[in-house]
């Protein structure tokens, strides 16, 4: 699939520079002095236990959170008011109290995407993720695997650059999260970056290219998937490694 | 004596008789307090919207003030807005005293806090789970408040009925304002409370049981219509 042009600025988004960024809540460090870039193509895998400061991360990065100290820097920053050409998956997807195809134009208009283009290319999205069948039904009371890849299409219908998605399949059962990882490969072949956090190491190497590994706010480690799972460089990594893998 | 059973029995029979002074009464009631409820909600809910979402100085102040007005008292909104609207008053020139629209204008001035105040706390739950998802896309804090507006709108029909509710029963402010003259400004509340001092018992009785059935009717619509859309919408 070619990738359409007409969100694309003149310059890309990528790479994302992490610059020292502190995220302090009172004297806590979530986020300690993290310093990173983030490039083109490859999938980025963050891994950590719990209240290592993954979706913290990943919010500071989508500019949901403001870091304390340190810099965030985008190779093209995005305009104030001005369409955004990166989009978010939560693990517990928000939709809005209206069919399921609605909730995706809803994202467009959003977007700033032409009313006469809207249509089609939510109705696209939807069949991207097999919810074609569904596109009117209310988006609220669907299951929760279609909730979420009705999320993924809403993002996908956004045609991204960088797509975060924070553990976005951490409620699902086997086979709604092998749909949903369906869809994160799909768009990671039609050229948008990949970032997820993911609890699920099984997951992260199905779908990592890199895996940032965090621990207690620290980036302590940051390497090749396989090079990851099979030798951890950091005692830290090794240690969540045995703890997590029941193999 | 049964003084009670004899009115009550009177009252329906005027009320199934379609006696034309009690239907002239319940629509001019009907009418202005639709009206009110109509104005207070087109003012009430976008504040109630922006106060929700919004970030500014004073917000804190303005909600006191808001959960504060939801509880002002009727005849005071009633003695206000006379002062305002009489000869003498700053709109006096209008002469709008003693007509339908004085009563519209102090019952509005009665619900908007309560429409106000009580959609910005439906919208400010609603805010805090659909915050992230909203600034994801890009959306604007109004363009977000609007969103939540509409997403909201099965719980904001209980409240806005909150405030209709209100509007109907209130009577201290329309016989300020409204004057209670028969035929022109005189409402359900008024005429029960004029009719039950002149002792005609059947018609204020009648009044009664029509203002609460109206209540009770809508109450009802309001309850089907709100839990077969949460069935259908979630």
């Amino acid at each position: 699939m070619t990738r359409p042009t007409d969100m694309r600025a003149p310059l890309t988004l990528l790479p994302l520079r992490l610059e020292d960024v502190v995220f302090a809540v009172g004297s806590r460090r979530i986020i300690d002095d993290v310093t990173v870039t983030l490039t083109a193509g490859s999938r980025t895998v963050i891994v950590g236990a719990n209240g290592a400061g993954k979706s913290v991360l990943l919010r500071l990065c989508h500019g949901l959170l403001r870091p304390t100290a340190g810099a965030i820097r985008w190779n093209a920053p995005e305009i104030d008011g001005a369409a955004r050409r990166q989009a978010m998956v939560f693990q517990r997807p928000v939709l809005l109290r209206r069919s399921a195809l609605a909730n995706v134009i809803y994202a467009l208009h959003v977007a700033g995407v032409a009313p006469e283009e809207r249509d089609e290319r939510a109705r696209a999205a939807l069949r991207t993720v097999g919810l074609e069948a569904l596109g009117e039904s209310a988006a609220r009371v669907l299951s929760g695997g279609e909730q979420q890849r009705l999320a993924l299409a809403r993002a996908w219908a956004l045609r991204p650059e960088v797509l975060f998605l924070d553990e976005p399949t951490a409620s699902l059962d086997p086979g709604a999260t092998h749909e949903i990882e369906k869809v994160i490969a799909a768009m990671h072949t039609a050229g948008t970056k990949i970032v997820m956090v993911t609890h699920n190491l099984g997951q992260a190497r199905r779908l990592g290219d890199e895996i940032l590994f965090l621990h207690q706010g620290r980036l302590v480690e940051r390497a090749q998937a396989d090079r990851f799972f099979k030798h951890p460089a950091s005692p830290e990594a090794a240690q969540f490694l045995e703890g997590e893998l029941p193999w | 004596m049964n003084s009670l059973g004899a009115a009550a029995s009177q009252a329906l029979q005027l009320i199934a008789g379609g006696d034309p002074t009690l239907l002239g009464i319940v629509l001019l009631s009907l009418q202005v307090s639709l009206t009110a409820v109509g104005t207070a909600c087109a003012v009430g809910l976008p504040i109630g919207a922006v106060v929700a979402v919004g970030r500014f100085p004073g917000r804190h102040t303005l909600i006191v003030m808001l959960n504060a007005a939801m509880g002002l008292p009727p005849v005071v909104v009633g003695l206000v807005v006379y002062l305002v609207l009489s000869r003498a008053g700053p709109l006096g020139e209008m002469g709008l005293l003693f007509t339908p629209t004085a009563m519209v204008i102090a019952q509005a001035i009665l619900i908007t806090p309560i429409i106000a105040g009580l959609a910005r706390q439906v919208i400010e739950d609603a805010w805090g789970e659909y915050r992230e998802q909203l600034r994801s896309l890009g959306e604007t804090k109004l363009g977000a408040a609007l969103t939540l507006l509409w997403d909201v709108r099965f719980s904001l029909v209980t409240l806005v009925l909150a405030g209709f509710g209100r509007a109907a029963a209130e009577v201290g402010a329309v016989m300020i304002v409204g004057g209670n003259i028969a035929g022109v400004t005189r409402v359900m509340t008024t005429a029960i409370a004029l009719e039950t001092s002149k002792g005609d018992l059947p018609l204020a009785l009648g009044l009664g049981l029509v203002l609460l059935a109206i209540v009770l009717a809508l109450n009802a619509a309001a309850y089907v219509v709100k839990e077969s859309a949460q069935r259908r919408y979630g």
